[in-house]
């Protein structure tokens, strides 16, 4: 065996080796490399009231209540299983709406009331000029979430 | 691998490399200016961002050549570990600040975009973090490679440092389509195994400009390495000049 083969080789095993290593820190830490919870973990994992998480789910439809001050907005934030009563006072991003995937921040102040301090909008990978997706609405070919 | 020892000799590189570098150079110039014609005038708005998708055509681009060089570099390190070519040490060398750069650009432009679309300039997310993660990764490149008074250490330790990095190139691939690493940087639209989530109309313009990125690096990256050479070459001229000069002064005034 030359020395190049060797190096070859011992390169490859310690590649091997690394990317094995990699794999399993990330499984291991999973739990903590997630970015939120969904309302179903929210309600089995037994997240005490006053912990600050972050939580992520689907606004749902004809959820969406504003207060008179024009800053507080009440809404349900769901993942189809599970529903949790979401309240924000603040500034809400341009793709907040009924449908929309966000992320919310903050903490439970009952089992199923989550005040949040900061609302991230998801966005989906899909883009598309506005026509486009009129025509998939009327053509009823529509995937997304909205509408 | 007896081919590849065809490319490790400079002169060669020289020769083939200065076939190319018109071609890519005259590609990006090009291209810049279509790309970003089609990209910030001639493309249609998003349906649910507007005009603030036109970042993804500056964005998108910058974190595709990011990975793309990175993994170039880590490439041209394995092999200056395994066969010892000076060309490829070179070429990790050449090809690390202008990685870095378009790190930079496709954090900055990500950060930009992040604000008004998301509602927050930055999160600790999968994605995000991996991305900086790289961008160090880069710069600690740098700093290691000049960090011995023996260079070839220096290229030794620093290569070492790239190819572990490597393992982040996958996680920063994958973190946004792996499930259970939930983020909030939404998944691939273009790099998919079923057809691209991004409209005609929207995906040409984008793969322009990924064109005048991709011709832009090599331009860049071949402009490095060959003036690197030339400067070794200058240098060991200068050398030999220096040593001629000493001899001929002390010659004379010999018995």
């Amino acid at each position: 065996m030359t020395r190049k083969k060797r190096r070859l080789y011992t390169l490859i095993g310690a590649m091997v080796l690394l990317s094995a290593a990699t794999a399993l820190v990330i499984g291991a830490f999973r739990d903590n490399l997630v970015f939120f919870f969904s309302p179903t973990e929210v309600a089995e994992k037994g997240i005490e009231v006053g912990q600050r998480i972050r939580m992520g789910g689907l606004v749902e439809e004809d959820s969406v209540i504003r207060d008179a001050d024009g800053l507080t907005v009440h809404f349900r934030l769901t993942d189809l299983s599970h529903t949790i009563m979401v309240t924000y006072r603040g500034i809400l991003p341009s793709l907040f709406r009924e449908g929309q995937g966000v992320i919310v921040q903050g903490q439970l102040d009952a089992p199923t009331h989550f005040i949040a301090d900061e609302i991230m909008a998801k966005h989906d990978e899909n883009y598309m000029p506005p026509e486009v997706a009129e025509a998939l609405k009327k053509s009823g070919q529509w995937k997304g979430g909205n509408e | 691998m007896v081919n590849l020892h065809r490319f490790a000799n400079p002169n060669r590189f020289m020769r083939l490399s200065g076939l190319i570098l018109p071609w890519a150079s005259v590609v990006a110039v090009l291209t810049f200016p279509v790309g970003l014609y089609l990209a910030l005038i001639n493309s249609p708005p998003d349906y649910e961002q507007r005009e603030t998708v036109r970042i993804m055509y500056i964005h998108v681009p910058a974190a595709w050549m990011a990975l793309f060089s990175y993994t170039c570099m880590a490439a041209a390190s394995a092999v200056a570990l395994i066969w010892r070519h000076p060309l490829a040490d070179l070429a990790a060398k050449s090809i690390a600040p202008v990685g870095a750069c378009f790190t930079l650009i496709c954090l900055v432009t990500g950060s930009l975009w992040g604000q008004p679309t998301w509602g927050t300039w930055w999160v600790w997310d999968a994605r995000l973090t991996s991305v900086l993660i790289l961008f160090f990764l880069f710069v600690g490149y740098m700093v290691l490679f000049d960090a011995f008074d023996d260079p070839t250490k220096g290229a030794r330790a620093a290569g070492i440092l790239v190819i572990v990095g490597f393992v982040f190139v996958p996680i920063i691939k994958f973190s946004v389509d792996i499930l259970e690493l939930r983020t909030l940087h939404q998944g691939a639209s273009v790099s998919k195994l079923s057809a691209p989530s991004v409209h005609e109309s929207m995906l040409w313009p984008l793969l322009v400009m990924a064109l005048a990125y991709a011709a832009y690096f090599i331009s860049l990256l071949l402009v490095r390495m060959r003036s690197a050479i030339l400067a070794a070459r200058v240098r060991s001229l200068r050398m030999m000049q220096a040593q001629r000069a000493s001899r001929a002064a002390i010659v004379p005034e010999r018995p």
